[in-house]
């Protein structure tokens, strides 16, 4: 067993702290210690995008992400988007656009989508698909996915 | 999987080479490598986790008298967004564009890219191209030590560095080159970003009028360690990319690889992709 570490961070805009193994990762920290299962746990080596979290306001992959690391940094889960008038707004347009089939992918691609709305507001079809191309879906085929985030920008203007 | 027995997390330079001084440390950066390496049981944990997030002096990309020095835990999305990289480091922005995805980029490291050594490193090659070296840090008597190794003898084989235990990547100091440099990257792979590369080409030149001159070519991915070819660029060397000087340079790149076969391609393959992909990517260069 790994030495615990007594770590404290922000998540979804409250003040966290517990103890975690050094060699733990955040995806399971969230899901197994947290009981915050909206990040999803697919393919566990950054190749999909299931588990995207936010970290001081920019997108990581948490499979791979020591939660050790968390320490003193700011983290935004998809229940924590979702609260908010982007994720509102994602939400309603992935549902309006068809963008759901399994939704295995969709918490993932929902964090993923916000951050590309927050830092690029324009973004067109080419720049959303680039933005989004570390998530993978198995059953939409993207088209739906990057429609719906279109609609979810033209709503912010 | 071993135990980590201790976690730290210096607060300078001087207390990370402390650390690393007494041994049996596994250094860890944006834990894009040692996450999924340590998961699936291919490196296993030292005794003591040592987190270099909070080095001050690994981070930073300045220029000071002719050199850019790019901290160790400069991110991949830093380099992407850096007008200094951009403008006069072309080829290693390009290779930093193509790199794995967004959410990758964030927490990927140069530091981690290099210390990690893969044949396939998609900032290797441009940086090799580039002429860059590495600035290792250590305390071997109570001091703070620096040394430089550049970048071309750095790698001993596939996920080996000439880099000791006892030591800490601190930069990479890229030259500016000349004015006028150009330069492409070129990466083969099926899904652009994420897959490894097949193989990688990154070639620099500086054009007068149509000849090229001060040519570098480096290789990912076609030898044990990412490769320059100096005999390429010799045949190149003030000349213009006429189609038989390009097959000439394609030629000899030939004669300097040792491409394996593996999931990703055949050597075979890998001999094509180098033979066709270094002719395209170099008349490129010579439009520029
Ligand atoms: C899905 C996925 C896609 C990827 N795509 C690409 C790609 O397109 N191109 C590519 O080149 N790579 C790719 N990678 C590999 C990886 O992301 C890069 O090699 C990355 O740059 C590693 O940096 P890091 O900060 O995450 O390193 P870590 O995982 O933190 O460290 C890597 C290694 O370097 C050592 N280390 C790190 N920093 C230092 C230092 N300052 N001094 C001494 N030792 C140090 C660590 O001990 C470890 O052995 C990908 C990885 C994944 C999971
Ligand atoms: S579970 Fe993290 S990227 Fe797939
Ligand atoms: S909706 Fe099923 S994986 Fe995307």
């Amino acid at each position: 067993m790994s030495a615990n570490c007594d770590i404290e961070f922000t998540l979804n805009g409250v003040k966290r702290q517990l103890s975690v193994p050094a060699g733990m990762s955040t995806l399971e920290m969230l899901r197994e210690r947290l009981g915050l299962r909206g990040t999803k746990y697919a393919c566990g080596e950054g190749e999909c995008g299931a588990c995207t979290i936010l970290v001081d306001g920019l997108t990581l992959n948490s499979c791979l992400m020591f939660a050790v690391d968390c320490d003193g940094r700011e983290l935004q889960t998809v229940e924590g988007v979702a609260a908010s008038e982007v994720g509102a707004r994602l939400r309603d347009a992935f549902v309006a656009n068809g963008a759901v089939q399994c939704g295995f992918c969709t918490p993932g691609l929902m964090v993923q989508a916000s951050h590309v709305i927050e830092h690029n507001p324009g973004a067109g079809a080419a720049e959303i698909r680039r933005g989004i191309e570390g998530n993978l879906c198995r059953c939409t085929g993207y088209k739906k996915i990057i429609e719906a985030i279109q609609a979810a920008e033209q709503k912010n203007g | 999987m071993h135990a980590i027995e201790r976690y730290v997390r210096p607060g300078s330079l001087e207390e990370a080479a402390e650390i690393l001084r007494a041994g049996n440390v596994t250094v860890l950066a944006g834990g894009t490598d040692l996450m999924p390496q340590t998961h699936a049981g291919r490196v296993k944990f030292q005794s003591v986790l040592m987190n270099v997030r909070r080095v001050p002096e690994l981070r930073g990309i300045e220029e000071h008298g002719g050199v850019v020095r790019i901290g160790a835990l400069v991110t991949i999305t830093e380099l992407r967004e850096s007008a200094l990289v951009r403008e006069r480091l072309n080829v290693l922005w390009q290779a930093c564009d193509h790199f794995a995805s967004d959410q990758i980029r964030n927490a990927a490291t140069l530091g981690g890219n290099v210390c990690n050594a893969s044949p396939a490193g998609d900032t290797l090659v441009p940086l090799l191209a580039l002429e860059a070296r590495t600035v290792l840090a250590s305390k071997p008597n109570g001091s703070l030590e620096t040394r430089r190794i550049p970048l071309d003898k750095f790698f001993s084989g596939p996920g080996r560095t000439l880099k000791k235990p006892s030591e800490l990547l601190a930069a990479i100091e890229v030259p500016l080159p000349p004015q006028g440099f150009v330069g492409e990257f070129y990466k083969h792979g099926t899904r652009p970003g994420l897959d490894i590369s097949a193989i990688s080409i990154a070639v620099g030149a500086q054009l007068k009028g149509k000849v090229l001159n001060e040519v570098r070519i480096a290789f990912g991915a076609v030898a044990p360690t990412p490769i320059r070819a100096p005999r390429a660029e010799a045949v190149l060397e003030g000349r213009e990319a006429d189609a038989a000087t390009l097959e000439a340079a394609a030629q000899a790149a030939l004669g300097e690889i040792h491409p394996i076969s593996d999931v990703r391609a055949s050597d075979w393959y890998r001999r094509e992709l180098v033979r066709n992909m270094l002719k395209r990517v170099i008349s490129h260069v010579g439009q520029l």
